[in-house]
């Protein structure tokens, strides 16, 4: 009697059959993390999704607690930043980590999307993996956009008066739009008041729901490698793919190297250089918000910075807005752009090879002309580069036909 | 073997990091290094006494609290009151200005800007020019102006110290038009202070100023050396770990 009691109080299997019953624990575990298989030849540049993961934690953990004690108000923001870096116990380190991880977030992210620019992961069949990846991108976008009005310093006020006031290109609209936006005749409170609104809760939540949106379409389709090899297709008798091992305790050993890296180049910045000079914190933001005197120079953060030279490449203001939206919106075409049958750059010929490393020197002098006053010097340079950086995506369907590609082996290439 | 080259890159980049920060300071066109020694706690302390006499009249450093400056200038709570708070206030405020902002507005068309983050938002080599640069100008409301910052609204508050001089410029006429080229400075009444005196007051001033644009500076840079040690340690277990789970793959 008092045994059948105790059997029929103590469930089967213990605590995680009890948890497995109610909740796929085990079954989620199992498919995103033990039985999850990706190919054993990544190299390093598979390294920056899982960064831009812990880079977005960071973003999180560090904003909680500088919202406990930031003040988003026009007459006490800037006030109570300093505040944050003078009175707040560990208060700079956090504010440090927050604008660092701004700009490492960018910088993460710019190489994961170049990782799938070498080895065609946007190709099919991912490419709804990419299109999500372009649209974390864009609200990342709008993120730091939104958050760098927030210290409410000079470069804060006037770089966004800058760019919102490019909305008003829009024929029609534009001046409407710029208001909403605003929500005033200027930036003011108000502005900055919405500002803190989308920056803390709107895009946030979007970008985490996209994150997640993004991994379960990757974990679906599977992870594509340096070889371009579709994995699924050579599966051992076990249905395991020959050349897969599990996510985790493989590949998450693997990535903590990676991460740890990572943070030994993201606490020098914080701890050695968190001004960068001036590209991550810019000088003339030490300055409160003055609505009477504008900066010598105006210039974004460096991360729209190659955009921002498209834009003023231009000097119709409408079609340097057009421009502007274009260049931001064209990869997203990558896997239609791109007719190439073969994946990776490694079996790619010659010409996709050139045209990818012009594309990067051209972001990269792009990236560098946005920062520079608009002399007519560079602005003839911003005009040429911008010419190539279009070039790159529109000419793309005709260079990567007639591009002689190899032929790609049906494992991939593993070298112990 | 790897894993020594990794380590060399990683100390490579970091070593890139604290230049980068060293660019951080200067703000361009030809200006003198301030050559500021922020490890010096003495230069730090005439440095605080000089602002506290001849700065905080007209300007504020709102941000800055006079114990979070005692503290790290090793100053106790007496020499603190004592040396240099001269008006009503609590150890625990921030440094205001005696003059009020509206009357200075009214005064001189503009309110002294507060210092707290001039060092960070201008460089210490601007602000040592700055104090460096004030000439005799007939024309000026303030009968001054200055070489760095043209029109300035601030009167050469530190004459009793350096005296007045001339700035001396050359006429050059090339591709037709006219360029003044500034040669140098001529003195006109001599100050209580030498030349090398005055740049030693100056320089001491500019170091409280990158000081208090930061005070945990320093802080951090002891901290991050720790940090960095930590994660290195770290970074050997993780890759040992990685190869022991690795060893199965082939």
């Amino acid at each position: 009697m008092a045994r059948i009691e105790a059997e029929v109080g103590k469930p089967q299997g213990g605590f995680m059959k009890w948890i497995d019953d109610r909740f796929p624990f085990t079954e989620t575990m199992k498919y995103h993390a033990t039985e999850y298989y990706a190919s054993k030849n990544f190299n390093w540049w598979y390294i920056f999704g899982v960064l831009a993961f812990v880079v977005l934690a960071i973003q999180l953990v560090t904003g909680i607690f500088l919202t406990m004690n930031y003040k988003p108000a026009a007459a006490e923001a800037f006030a109570s930043v300093e505040y944050i870096m003078r009175d707040v116990e560990w208060g700079w380190l956090i504010r440090y980590m927050h604008s660092t991880g701004a700009s490492f977030f960018f910088i993460v992210v710019y190489l994961h999307m170049f990782r799938a620019m070498l080895y065609g992961s946007y190709k099919k069949p991912r490419e709804l993996i990419w299109i999500i990846g372009m649209m974390i991108f864009f609200v990342l976008m709008a993120e730091g956009f939104a958050g760098y009005l927030l210290p409410w310093g000079q470069m804060s006020y006037w770089g966004a008066q800058v760019i919102i006031s490019l909305f008003g290109a829009i024929p029609g609209i534009g001046e409407g739009l710029v208001e909403i936006i605003r929500g005033d005749y200027s930036i003011s409170d108000i502005t900055l008041n919405r500002f803190f609104a989308l920056h803390v809760i709107v895009l946030p939540l979007a970008l985490i729901g996209l994150v997640f949106v993004h991994i379960v379409a990757l974990h679906e389709v599977g992870s594509n490698n340096p070889d371009g090899v579709e994995l699924k297709e050579q599966k051992g008798a076990d249905g395991v793919p020959l050349d897969g091992i599990a996510f985790h305790p493989y590949h998450t050993s693997k990535d903590l190297v990676g991460i740890i890296v990572f943070l030994m180049i993201f606490s020098s910045v914080v701890f050695f250089a968190p001004d960068m000079g001036g590209y991550f914190l810019e000088h003339a933001n030490f300055e409160p918000a003055n609505l009477t005197a504008t900066p010598e120079h105006i210039a974004p953060v460096w991360y729209f910075t190659p955009f921002y030279a498209i834009l003023r490449a231009v000097p119709d203001k409408l079609w340097g807005f057009i421009l502007f939206v274009l260049a931001v919106l064209l990869p997203v075409f990558l896997p239609w752009l791109d007719r190439a049958r073969v994946k990776s750059i490694r079996y790619r010929g010659w010409i996709y090879k050139s045209a990818l490393a012009i594309f990067v020197v051209t972001f990269l002098v792009l990236g560098w002309l946005g920062t520079m006053p608009a002399e007519d010097i560079y602005v003839l340079a911003a005009r040429i580069f911008s010419a190539i950086y279009f070039a790159f995506f529109l000419l793309m369907p005709y260079y990567t036909t007639i591009d002689k590609t190899k032929p790609v082996p049906d494992r991939v290439v593993y070298h112990g | 073997m790897d894993r020594l080259k990794v380590l060399r890159r990683v100390a490579a980049v970091a070593v890139l990091f604290v230049a980068a920060e060293g660019f951080a300071s200067g703000s361009g066109a030809e200006l003198q290094p301030a050559n500021i020694d922020p490890g010096n706690i003495s230069s730090l302390q005439r440095g605080a006494r000089n602002f506290m006499n001849y700065c905080s009249g007209c300007h504020s450093a709102q941000y800055v609290r006079y114990n979070t400056i005692g503290k790290y200038l090793e100053l106790s709570e007496e020499q603190l009151v004592d040396n240099l708070m001269f008006n009503a206030e609590k150890t625990f405020d921030t440094i205001q200005a005696s003059m009020p902002a509206d009357d200075a507005a009214r005064w001189y068309g503009t309110a002294p800007p507060d210092l707290s983050l001039m060092a960070r938002a201008k460089g210490s080599d601007y602000i040592y020019n700055f104090l460096k640069g004030f000439y005799l100008d007939p024309d000026s409301p303030t009968g001054v102006d200055n070489l760095v910052l043209e029109g300035t609204s601030m009167p050469h508050v530190l004459w009793e110290l350096q005296g007045f001089q001339n700035a001396v410029f050359s006429e050059h006429t090339a591709d037709g038009g006219t360029a003044h080229e500034f040669d140098g400075m001529e003195q006109v009444t001599t100050g209580m202070l030498d030349a090398e005196d005055y740049d030693e007051f100056v320089r001491d001033t500019v170091n409280f100023l990158a000081y208090i644009a930061e005070p945990i500076r320093s802080e951090r840079r002891k901290l991050g050396v720790w940090v960095l040690m930590y994660l290195i340690v770290f970074l050997v277990i993780a890759a040992m770990l990685k190869k022991q789970i690795w060893k199965d793959v082939n």
